[in-house]
């Protein structure tokens, strides 16, 4: 343990600066109560590429993943410190309007989760209450368009009015995927989003983020080193509340700097 | 500790045999033996739920039939009139009913000039009632006045306890409510097919009266229809609101902690309390009548609020966290994740509670009596401020009667409410199926 805590943030080893970047984090700390689950992150994410975020579970690269869109403040005993900016924007700022911001940064989670609605009010769900279309054939187009970005228009376009909850779990958690593009965002945050997918329908998600990567800032929080290396243009490993090691992709997994990420990449831990 | 010990050591688990026989059949009887007390115990409920229900059915079935009497009643112009010779309201209100019916019954049993004796023993056949029978038969038509009308008149208690078995033909006729001339008249009455059991709807619509014939629930039904009203308008948008204040935007501190301890041991307070409380506020402090279904529903709503909180809390905590971070997660805010997505997805839940609390108030008699709903009411209450009483109020009422007619009815009472209950629950199972989805 003493040798966690006597590890400062700053000795983070960076190996490549991000121009422009996207999202940008200063000094970000979590705490759960008394327990402090980050320490001081400081990570550029690039825009319109896929950052991916790896590291033991309890790691706290969930919890950062989570302070991007705020969702931490659904937690009451979570405090955040430090500060977080897209596009220049404090997402922290008390006049900020969490709601707008979840509208601009979508999420999609471990577990697929549609609502117990039709596919259709699915995808249509974001767009009415944020007031995103005029009539009903621009939410025709809206959900057809959300659809198609996320591959699944031609597997439901006949069955756009059964329940979402039918879908199989790969096709589920595309239609999670459209649903998160249909409020328009620009940065699509996915938390372990094929551990509850076969391969198949994992290789197909997988597809889907080289696509959208080309629109969208993907931040992914995965356990597969394989997935990382397969979608991430940059990795960052996690470590006990701490982020270690920030790089491209290639260099992380081919070239680990510090000693805690190379003993998880080389798999002698974790 | 055995388990333990192989799992320590891997000695012990090498020396010990799989599917030892022994252990196999002790695992496997101490299965049967606790099937077995399942089953037991199941049985036990059961056979008393059969005895219970047996014992109010055998006992409360006819008190849906009640005899009455075709008689051909001629309304005599002279009993109607007042001194002027016109047909009044006053006269109509003041005439001599009781006179008319025993005239017809007279005659229908072809007795002629009976000596006053015999009046009295004519007039005990038929119901007190009859005055109102025969007064909405004219007042329905007061053009029948002066003519002779058949019309089915209710018959004494007594009758209908000699034709329901109850009365004992063997008893000597001094300890026997009719004697025998009673006795063969009724038996001549029951010849002609004048005199005929009939299903007893005045056991729904008569209000409150010291003879059982004309004694029904119809003040009760209404009284008990008020408080679920009431009931339903209070106790449940209060209940939900509260519950989903408490599960989705409470801050979870001491002072959420003790509103929750209290609202847990609110449901545990002793109904009668629940009384003394709607007296000392409702009546005593806010001047609200005693006796009205107003009063009796508030009550009620208190009493139901906590299980409404509790089974609305418990459907609301059974929503799936993730359609919560789903709503949020595409910018919902707390109250829409609420209002679009948890509420309607914890409406089967919250239904079924609303409905038991429901069914629990309709069942409840101790706080009514505190608030004086065991009144002796005869007219309809027309709105929720008038005297009323309620269903098992008029069970309590009826048990403590002496008349034989009330021990029927007594059970017949207990059946309709019964009845009530079992509607009820049935619409809580419908409405949870009808609303349950599948996530």
């Amino acid at each position: 343990m003493d040798q966690q805590v006597a590890t400062p943030a700053s000795s983070a080893i960076i190996r490549s600066a991000v121009d422009d970047p996207k999202v940008t984090s200063k000094d970000v700390c979590v705490f759960y109560g008394e327990k402090q689950a980050l320490f001081d992150v400081n990570l550029d994410v690039p825009r319109n590429a896929v950052t991916a975020l790896i590291g033991p579970s309890g790691c706290g690269k969930s919890t950062y993943l989570r302070c991007i869109n705020r969702m931490n403040d659904t937690i009451p005993i979570a405090r955040v410190t430090g500060e977080i900016k897209i596009d220049g924007q404090d997402i922290y700022d008390p006049d900020l309007d969490v709601v707008e911001l979840r509208a601009r940064v979508g999420m999609v989670f471990q577990k697929p989760n549609p609502f117990p609605k039709s596919i259709f009010d699915n995808i249509a769900y974001g767009p009415r209450i944020h007031g995103l279309v005029r009539d009903k054939t621009d939410l025709d187009e809206l959900v057809s368009e959300s659809l198609e970005r996320a591959g699944l228009w031609n597997e439901v376009k006949d069955r756009l009015h059964e329940p979402g909850t039918g879908l199989s779990g790969g096709q589920q958690q595309r239609l999670c995927i459209a649903r998160a593009i249909a409020t328009k965002p620009d940065v699509i945050l996915m938390d372990e989003p094929c551990s509850a997918l076969d391969p198949i329908a994992t290789a197909k998600v997988e597809e889907l983020m080289l696509e959208l990567r080309q629109n969208y800032t993907i931040m992914i929080v995965t356990h597969s080193m394989a997935q990382a290396q397969r979608v991430a243009d940059k990795t960052a490993f996690f470590h006990i509340g701490y982020m270690v090691e920030y790089g491209d992709t290639k260099q992380i997994f081919e070239d680990p700097q510090d000693k805690r990420t190379q003993d998880y990449i080389f798999g002698r831990f974790g | 500790m055995a388990t333990q010990d192989t799992i320590s050591s891997p000695a012990a688990a090498s020396s010990r045999q799989l599917n030892d026989p022994a252990l196999l059949r002790r695992r496997y009887s101490a299965e049967r033996r606790f099937q077995a007390y399942g089953l037991a115990a199941i049985m036990v409920a059961l056979f008393f739920l059969v005895v219970l229900f047996t014992s109010i059915i055998s006992q409360g079935w006819t008190a849906f039939l009640q005899s009455s009497i075709r008689l051909d009643v001629t309304l005599d112009k002279s009993e109607f009139t007042d001194a002027d010779g016109n047909v009044s309201d006053k006269a109509i209100r003041l005439a001599n009913y009781a006179k008319l019916g025993r005239d017809a019954l007279q005659n229908a049993l072809g007795i002629e000039k009976p000596g006053r004796p015999e009046k009295r023993k004519l007039k005990e056949l038929l119901s007190r009632g009859i005055d109102t029978q025969i007064r909405d038969v004219i007042e329905a038509d007061r053009s029948r006045i002066g003519q002779t009308v058949p019309i089915w008149l209710l018959a004494s208690d007594n009758v209908d306890a000699l034709l329901k078995g109850s009365i004992d033909r063997d008893v000597p006729e001094a300890r026997r409510q009719l004697d025998n001339r009673q006795v063969a008249w009724v038996d001549k009455l029951v010849e002609e097919g004048r005199l005929e059991k009939k299903f007893n709807w005045g056991l729904f619509t008569f209000g409150a009266s010291s003879q059982p014939e004309t004694a029904g629930l119809g003040v009760a039904i209404i009284g008990s229809f008020f408080m679920m009203l009431i009931v339903a308008l209070v106790a449940v948008p209060i209940g939900v609101a509260a519950a989903a204040y408490l599960e989705e935007f409470a801050p979870k501190n001491t002072l959420t902690d003790i509103i929750e301890v209290n609202i847990n041991n609110l449901a545990a307070v002793p109904s009668i309390v629940f009384g003394l409380l709607g007296l000392a506020i409702f009546i005593n402090f806010m001047g609200l009548p005693r006796s009205a279904s107003l009063v009796g529903g508030l009550v009620l709503s208190l009493m139901t609020l906590p299980t409404v909180i509790i089974a609305t809390r418990a459907a609301i905590r059974a929503v799936p966290p993730s359609i919560r971070e789903a709503a949020l997660g595409v910018g919902a805010s707390r109250m829409q994740a609420l209002f679009h997505h948890v509420l309607p997805l914890a409406l089967p839940g919250i239904l079924t509670g609303t409905i038991i609390g429901l069914v629990q108030a309709l069942g409840e008699t101790a706080p009514l009596l505190m608030i004086g709903l065991v009144a002796f009411v005869v007219d309809y209450p027309v709105t929720p401020m008038d005297p009323a009483t309620a269903l098992p109020v008029q069970i309590y009422m009826w048990a403590s009667s002496a008349e034989r007619g009330f021990v029927e009815r007594t059970m017949g009472a207990t059946l309709v409410l019964l009845l009530f209950l079992f509607v009820m629950n049935a619409a809580a199972v419908y409405l949870r199926r009808r609303f349950e989805r599948k996530w």
